[in-house]
């Protein structure tokens, strides 16, 4: 910080402590400060994401496809590699696919399949992306995911067709319960570089309010339900 | 953008009700984002209580703004990201300067902010020699108009697919001239194939934040295009400019926010991309910014605490205030005359420039009250444009002709047999003005409504006279 922005700092802090009527020097923050930041309560979370585990499944599908996204449900890891090879058939897109540099997803047999693929960051020329997500949420269909050495960002935004493989043991009904699972993982106040929502695919309304698909990010987001749950 | 016209917002509106290309933009406003909230809102039942909460958590987060502020700063420290208070535009202008400086950049490339709006900060940068570029697209087209956006989510509502086309033509050089640019499709795969060029070409990117997480040291971008995501994510340094008022204290409590958010603004249940950033790029990252600054800008809001206006800082921008005012919807953005239209800009607009420059624009309203009716903060809008209009009236900045009008209201008001009399004749008289049509196409000191339109004539008894014959009936 520099020497203007510190007494910007004092000046704009005081006048916050004195317009709130408390003095213009600092003050401890008061217990409910404290406790809310040490231990964040939940709010109100709608009732429609508040069923089993298998409603939520169905949940998500549904309002995945609702913003949309596509989705085919797996019953195993083994089937991604050929799914990814359909859905690109399908859709007239290239047989050459950048991997995440994630195990979950490079150490698949790819070799059963056609496709060209390679591993890293996304590049101009990458079409099409598979990267692995943190978590699904079934309340808005949204994907969690997570920047990382093996989840490199680009990869989410780059390529026109971005391909999502999430377990169904990923799949929670809200985001509080996300929040939970990533205080879990990494640890109480701790993020990623960048935790990024997906819900369906990259659009625009800009031009006379008409919905296009394909603005800056993938014009197509297809989701990979593998079942990973007896 | 900092010098307004909102001074002329007469003259701005008078022209814009008659600017036809205007007009026919405006009424996609109620297909575009008045029916879509509307079943959002259907399909959430617990819309109400969200409201409430996200209320709640404002005027908590309000209440200790100072202690989430520095819980803010303290963890974007902690997580390698740099904090630069800034009182004014001017101060937040030369701090991301500074930093483009000390990186030698060369061009900066912005996501969609409306802060950077407030501060002017494209002109200010081009200035110095800066190649700054919109990647949102409608930021995109209303900078290739050199425009100020109309509306603080989908700046450029009131372009024509033709004017897009005609900017892309001109600015766009080296491509066919006969190329179709008809349909939106077209020019968005245009606009997306030259961003592109862009993205990868940049040194510096600006975003704004819907908010900051206080728990994390985290900014957040909400949107739709994906263009915020590749401003922060290819640049060498990640820029998120501010204001102090979009602090939260945690993750929950943005995400409770978030739920009425795209629900308020597009009528969706959740926009493409909610981004949450946290400092710059970590140990092992593959891409991602090697620099993290926040931009913390006051420029007149902490001067808001503890006034009657505080309540407008629980503001999430999501614009639905605009989307339902009848004054908006009739003049547009452009007529308010500075950075934030409709009723929202009603209220903020003299907070941050003065009630001496912005005085119109708490007056531009119906006080119909649908603003507050959709306000997902349920923020009271019109009672604080009432505000401003009695601070206007105290620093005798409205015209002469009204004060003189409403002494002459209030003489007869507090003479109420006279005001009785007085109004049965002046019923009378209009009625016969009126004549078969019962209308008034003309009438002294009143043409600021005839010229417009016609004044319905009174139809027979006052008020007072129909109340005093329903009480005597009541007692028979």
């Amino acid at each position: 910080m520099n020497q203007s922005s510190s007494s910007s700092r004092n000046a704009i802090l005081g006048r916050i402590r004195k317009n709130l009527g408390r003095g213009s020097g600092p003050r401890d923050a008061p217990a409910e400060v404290v406790a809310r930041l040490a231990n964040p309560p939940r709010n109100i979370m709608p009732a429609r994401a508040q069923i089993d585990h298998d409603a939520q499944l169905d949940l998500f599908v549904s309002m995945a496809k609702g913003v949309a996204a596509s989705v085919t449900r797996l019953e195993n890891m083994d089937g991604v590699p050929a799914e990814i090879s359909r859905y690109l058939a399908e859709h007239n897109q290239p047989a050459v696919v950048r991997l995440a540099p994630d195990a979950a997803i490079t150490g698949l047999d790819w070799a059963k399949t056609t496709l060209e693929i390679s591993s890293g960051v996304a590049g101009p020329h990458d079409m099409v992306s598979v990267t692995s997500a943190f978590a699904g949420v079934a309340e808005t269909g949204s994907l969690m995911l997570r920047s990382g050495p093996d989840q490199p960002y680009t990869l989410n935004m780059l390529p026109d067709t971005h391909i999502v493989v999430v377990k169904t043991s990923q799949v929670v009904g809200t985001y509080e319960e996300v929040w939970s699972l990533q205080r879990q993982d990494q640890g109480r106040g701790t993020m990623p570089r960048t935790f990024l929502w997906v819900t369906g695919p990259s659009r625009t309304g800009d031009i006379e309010q008409t919905i296009q698909l394909g603005a800056h990010g993938p014009r197509r987001l297809h989701i990979v339900l593998v079942n990973d749950e007896t | 953008m900092e010098q307004s016209t909102s001074p002329k917002f007469k003259q701005n509106a008078h022209h814009a009700l008659h600017d036809a290309s205007l007009q026919r933009a405006l009424g996609r406003l109620k297909t575009g984002f008045k029916d879509k909230r509307l079943a959002a809102i259907a399909d959430m039942p617990e819309f109400e209580q969200l409201r409430d909460t996200a209320r709640d958590i404002k005027n908590h987060t309000l209440a200790n703004l100072d202690h989430y502020l520095t819980a803010f700063e303290a963890n974007v420290i902690a997580n390698g990201g740099h904090v630069h208070w800034c009182a004014d535009a001017e101060e937040a202008r030369q701090t991301v300067l500074k930093i483009c400086q000390d990186k030698k950049a060369k061009s900066v490339l912005k996501g969609k902010s409306m802060i950077s709006e407030e501060i002017g900060l494209n002109a200010f940068l081009e200035k110095q020699d800066l190649k700054v570029v919109e990647t949102d697209l409608g930021e995109y087209i209303i900078q290739l108009r050199n425009e100020p956006p109309s509306h603080i989510i989908a700046p450029a509502i009131h372009v024509h697919k033709e004017q897009v086309a005609d900017s892309f033509r001109q600015t766009h050089k080296g491509r066919d001239i006969n190329r179709p640019l008809d349909e939106p499709r077209d020019l968005l795969d245009e606009a997306r194939e030259v961003m592109r060029e862009h993205f990868f070409a940049a040194d510096v990117g600006i975003t704004g934040a819907n908010f900051l997480i206080a728990e994390t040291g985290t900014s957040v971008i909400v949107t739709n295009e994906g263009n915020g995501d590749l401003t922060q994510t290819l640049s060498k340094v990640h820029i998120a400019i501010a204001s102090l008022e979009k602090v939260v204290p945690t993750l929950e409590d943005a995400s409770s926010i978030l739920r009425v958010l795209a629900r308020s603004a597009t009528g969706q249940e959740m926009s493409s991309y909610t981004t949450f950033s946290t400092g710059p790029k970590r140990d092992g990252d593959l891409d991602g910014p090697e620099d993290y600054h926040v931009i913390l800008l006051d420029n007149g809001r902490s001067n808001m605490l503890g006034t009657e206006f505080q309540e407008m800082l629980r503001c999430i921008r999501c614009a639905a205030c605009m989307n339902h005012c009848p004054v908006y919807g009739a003049v547009g953005g452009h007529a308010y005359g500075w950075v934030y239209p409709g009723p929202m800009g009603s209220v903020l607009t003299p907070s941050l420039i003065g009630v001496d420059e912005a005085g119109h624009l708490p007056n531009a309203s119906t006080f119909c009250g649908k603003c507050e009716e959709v306000c997902p903060m349920r923020i009271p809008l019109p009672k604080m444009m009432r505000h401003w209009r009695e601070r206007e009236f105290e620093k005798h900045l409205g015209p002469q002709s009204m004060r003189f009008g409403i002494r002459l209201w209030a003489w007869f008001a507090s003479r109420p047999a006279l005001y009785g009399k007085a109004t049965g004749l002046a019923a009378r008289i209009l009625k016969s003005i009126g004549g078969r049509k019962q209308k008034i196409g003309k009438l002294p000191l009143a043409s600021g409504w005839t010229d417009i339109r016609d004044l319905p004539a009174p139809q027979g008894k006052t008020f007072k006279q129909l109340w005093a014959e329903q009480q005597a009936a009541k007692k028979a």
